[in-house]
């Protein structure tokens, strides 16, 4: 059985169906994109894998539990793990704080009568944790540095960072590469790279620039209009007619 | 059935005013995303401005309606979208509020000043002949009443005539939405916004003048709970649509009559139900009135452009710089609190004592809007249902007092986490504005009942044994502040601080690590509450007993205020602002012979910065002032710089949600 499987997903704002029964499904360590030209409903299905949207028939089930109900924070602690498109980064904490939060959300053991009693500081174990991620994404030096002093791109790595914090079986990247030049993008697929070798972290990608989709996944899902158009293995997907006729249109 | 129509006629020309005050609140916010909350002072100013010309200078009617409402009153507005609001546009709403908040408490008292307290009798409202009465069959309506109804038809046709027929309405709506956006259409928003101001500033001064004759004598509490009523009206007109927000108005005026007609006139549910009407109304609005909470936001998609300046970074400091700044505050602190115990005299005694319980109480806002990011205006409320309660067990049981604050202070963390279920529905200003609600429901409602704050006979409390005079008692007072500093400060540090402090700069990306921001926020409340509780129920005990009027709604907008313009996010915050509160009336303003209203008015323009420096202004100040200090200290003392900052610092994060798809 698969990691994530997404069964007949469908969204309606008021009369306007943006997702028409939308499947697709992630293997465990597997890299799956998930394309479509500008309001394919991209987003609008992001949002319903993560529970910011509820949705109007269909069922998400991630590693054999049933999420379609549950809210954000449970989707989370199930093991699904995110980055944003526009950053969403806590402001005035250090790259190390963000991650130090992630971990003890993932641990859980922060209570309320051990913060009065002044034992709350992290503990050796978490920290080592948390610079072993640091070193991972090459943000070991920038460790101490307020949120504010970074570019858009090491932002980007300190919300992967965050996010692999809370040891995901599945991460979403919204649009990973927006915003970013041609180096930043390359340096972070190779960072992305680098956490799937180690962690075996399955990983599905939103993504508009194709070559991002095409160097780095498995497999892809096309949608348009609300609907899946096609999907299969990266290559033969991209080479379709359905692809091109949807990012070009009818004629070619 | 008859009865029933008469009320219903009774009742039209207060919801005329309810309306009056609803449209102006729904015409500032559609364009201008303002929730003004100083509109109530605006109203009062109107009032006491025709009171002076009208009747202190012996002005026809005419020529002073003309003045004030027509004149004076859009001028206020134009000076105010001019020197505050214009620099606003792009701050959260919620920042916004704070401004307006401090205007609330700042403009009154400025008018007190100018003008002296004398009392106003003899308010004269714009009919022909205020007491003629006019038969309609056979219910009747004075002049005064008539002028209300008159004016609130006329107003809302020309309302109505200009939103149709006038380009500058559909300009007015395009400027809320983004007057980014509507500027590169080639409208000039700042004109448009102004224009907006100056009408909703004139609708402020009619329900003013409107609503001065139907009271006594001229006093802002009236026009400030009239605000809060015609709230009610706003939220039910969803803070977008005008005609609704006059239906509202009528309706809440027509039914607060009804109560009074039916409701027999000496129960008790009649003495406290009616008053709290509109705010009970306004609660339940904000719980269940579908589409409120979620339509009404709307976000400048250009705001990113102008974003307000950052906050300089707080740990900027080295060790040494910060181990210089804690000695000095201690030694300071420690010289003042022997001096206090030894050779000053019992008034500053007294003084010292109310800093000291002050800077408790305003501690809680330091958890809710420093760390949690929540601006609760029910924080003297909390403070009350402490002092109450601790009153009440000690009278009642016979138990020792200083145990039972800190079982006071429970009873008011459990109402605070019983209170916080249902607000953490709503968001940002609808939050504030509900717990301005419940502030007002506890005082109208459930503080004169007997078993609560004991109604015409106050509950007293006896000091605690061992701490009877007032020197040892202020020892306790400092022994106190000194263990809930530390509480705030190992909150702050720890796991809850932390998972607060993500919440507040994104709230969808705490979720997406785990953190349920419903539980972590009703501890906040909880825990806030509780400590406003525990310096509640010392104020009592310093005071001998727990009065209602200690613990009033005004009360806890100022203490917001107060802690906004100094500082948020610190323990010294909060304690600078209580001393402050104490110490500025006896050592700055008596000497120069200056009123006692002065305090509100600094502190209430001082809140009006919080839009640019939410961690206080004075902290933004402090933390500039630190920098250049820690700069020109030798390098062996200064912090250690980090070892690579990138070259291109990013935008702002982002605190808005979505995408593009």
């Amino acid at each position: 059985m698969a990691l994530l499987d997404a069964v007949g997903v469908s969204k309606r704002f008021s009369g306007i169906t943006a997702l028409d029964a939308v499947t697709l499904d992630v293997a465990e360590g597997e890299a799956v994109g998930l394309i479509g030209p500008n309001g394919a409903g991209k987003t609008t299905f992001f949002n319903c894998l993560l529970g910011q949207l509820r949705v109007d028939a269909g069922s998400v089930t991630f590693d054999g539990r049933d999420l379609t109900r549950a809210p954000v924070y449970r989707r989370a602690r199930a093991g699904i793990g995110r980055t944003f498109q526009r950053m969403e980064l806590f402001a005035e904490m250090t790259v190390r704080d963000h991650l130090l939060v992630a971990e003890r959300s993932r641990l859980g053991t922060g209570r309320f009568w051990k913060d009065v009693l002044n034992r709350s500081a992290p503990s050796a174990e978490e920290l080592a944790r948390t610079q072993s991620t640091l070193e991972l994404l090459g943000l070991a030096t920038l460790a101490d540095a307020p949120i504010e002093a970074l570019s858009l791109g090491r932002g980007r790595l300190v919300e992967v960072g965050r996010a692999l914090m809370t040891d995901p079986k599945l991460l979403l990247l919204d649009e990973p590469s927006s915003g970013l030049d041609a180096s930043e993008t390359a340096a972070l697929a190779d960072s992305l790279r680098a956490v799937q070798a180690e962690r075996g972290t399955a990983i599905l990608l939103v993504e508009h620039d194709v070559e991002f989709v095409r160097t780095y996944v498995q497999r892809v899902f096309v949608l348009d209009f609300g609907t899946l158009i096609v999907s299969g293995t990266t290559g033969d997907v991209l080479a379709s007619d359905e692809v091109r006729r949807a990012y070009l249109g009818e004629t070619v | 059935m008859t009865d029933f129509v008469k009320y219903v006629i009774e009742g039209i020309p207060l919801g005329c005013v309810f309306a009056l005050v609803a449209i102006g609140l729904v015409l500032t916010y559609k364009t201008s995303g303002v929730f003004n909350l100083a509109f109530g002072a605006q109203a009062y100013v109107a009032a006491v401005l025709f009171y002076e010309l009208r009747v202190r200078n012996g002005w026809a009617t005419l020529p002073a309606f003309v003045v004030v409402v027509l004149i004076a009153s859009p001028l206020m507005g134009l000076l105010l979208e001019l020197l505050i609001f214009r620099h606003l546009r792009t701050a959260p709403p919620i920042a916004k509020l704070v401004s307006s908040l401090g205007l609330l408490v700042a403009v009154p008292q400025f008018v007190a000043i100018l003008l002296g307290t004398e009392p106003t009798f003899g308010v004269k409202g714009i009919w022909w002949n205020d007491d003629a009465l006019y038969h309609f069959g056979d219910y009747v309506l004075d002049g005064k009443e008539m002028a209300v109804v008159v004016s609130t038809v006329a107003a809302v046709v020309l309302l109505g005539v200009l939103f149709r027929y006038a380009p500058i309405g559909l300009r007015m709506r395009a400027v809320v939405e983004s007057p980014r956006m509507t500027e590169l259409a080639g409208v000039d928003a700042d004109r448009v916004s102004a224009f907006s101001w100056m009408l909703s500033s004139l609708f402020a001064g009619l329900a003013g003048v409107l609503l001065a004759p139907l009271y006594a004598s001229l006093v802002p509490q009236n026009f400030t709970t009239l605000l809060v009523a015609a709230i009610a009206a706003a939220a039910f007109a969803r803070l977008t649509s005008i005609p609704l927000a006059l239906l509202g108005g009528i309706l809440l005026g027509v039914a607060q009559a009804l109560l009074a007609g039916y409701l027999p006139p000496a129960s008790l549910l009649a003495q406290n139900l009616r008053p709290s009407l509109p705010f009970a109304v306004l609660f339940l609005l904000l719980l269940f009135w579908p589409g409120l909470r979620t339509a009404a936001v709307s976000r400048d998609p250009l705001s990113g452009v102008d974003p307000p300046p950052m906050a300089p970074v707080a740990q900027i400091r080295g060790r040494f710089l910060t181990l210089a700044t804690r000695i000095f505050g201690l030694a300071v602190g420690g010289i003042v609190l022997i001096l206090a115990m030894t050779t000053f005299s019992e008034r500053w005694v007294t003084i010292f004592t109310t800093a000291v319980i002050f800077s408790v109480i305003l501690l809680s806002i330091t958890v809710i809007t420093g760390m949690a990011g929540e601006i609760s205006l029910a924080q003297a409320t909390f403070a009350g249902v402490g002092a109450f309660a601790t009153a009440q067990l000690v009278s009642v049981f016979g138990l020792a007092v200083l145990p039972t604050m800190f079982v006071g202070a429970l009873v008011a963390a459990l109402v605070g986490a019983i209170v916080a279920v249902p607000l953490l529905r709503l968001g940002g200003i609808f939050l504030s504005l509900g717990t301005l609600a419940i502030a007002l429901v506890f005082e109208t409602v459930i503080v004169p009942l007997g078993w609560v704050s004991g109604g015409a006979h106050p509950v007293r409390v006896p000091r605690p044994v061992g701490f009877v005079d007032d020197r040892s008692f202020l020892l306790l007072c400092v022994v106190i502040l000194v263990i809930v500093s530390f509480f705030v400060i190992l909150v702050r540090k720890g796991t809850t601080g932390q998972f607060l402090a993500a919440l507040r700069g994104s709230e969808t990306a705490a979720q997406s690590i785990g953190v349920n921001p419903t539980r972590i926020r009703i501890l906040a409340f909880a825990v806030s509450a509780g400590i406003a509780g525990l310096g509640g129920g010392l104020l009592a005990t310093q005071k001998h007993i727990a009065t209602a009027q200690d613990f009033s709604y005004f009360y806890g907008l100022f203490l917001v205020v107060l802690v906004v313009t100094l500082s948020t996010r610190t323990v010294e915050g909060a304690v600078n602002a209580a001393f402050g509160f104490a110490l500025i009336p006896p050592l700055i303003l008596e000497p120069l012979g200056l009123n006692q209203a002065w305090q509100f008015v600094l502190f209430g323009l001082g809140a009006i910065t919080y839009a640019r420096h939410p961690e206080g202004v004075l902290e933004f100040q402090k933390r500039k002032s630190l920098a250049a200090i820690e700069r020109r200290l030798p390098a062996r003392l200064r912090a250690a710089p980090i070892e690579a900052v990138d070259p291109a610092p990013a935008p702002a994060p982002a605190t808005a949600t979505g995408g593009s798809d």
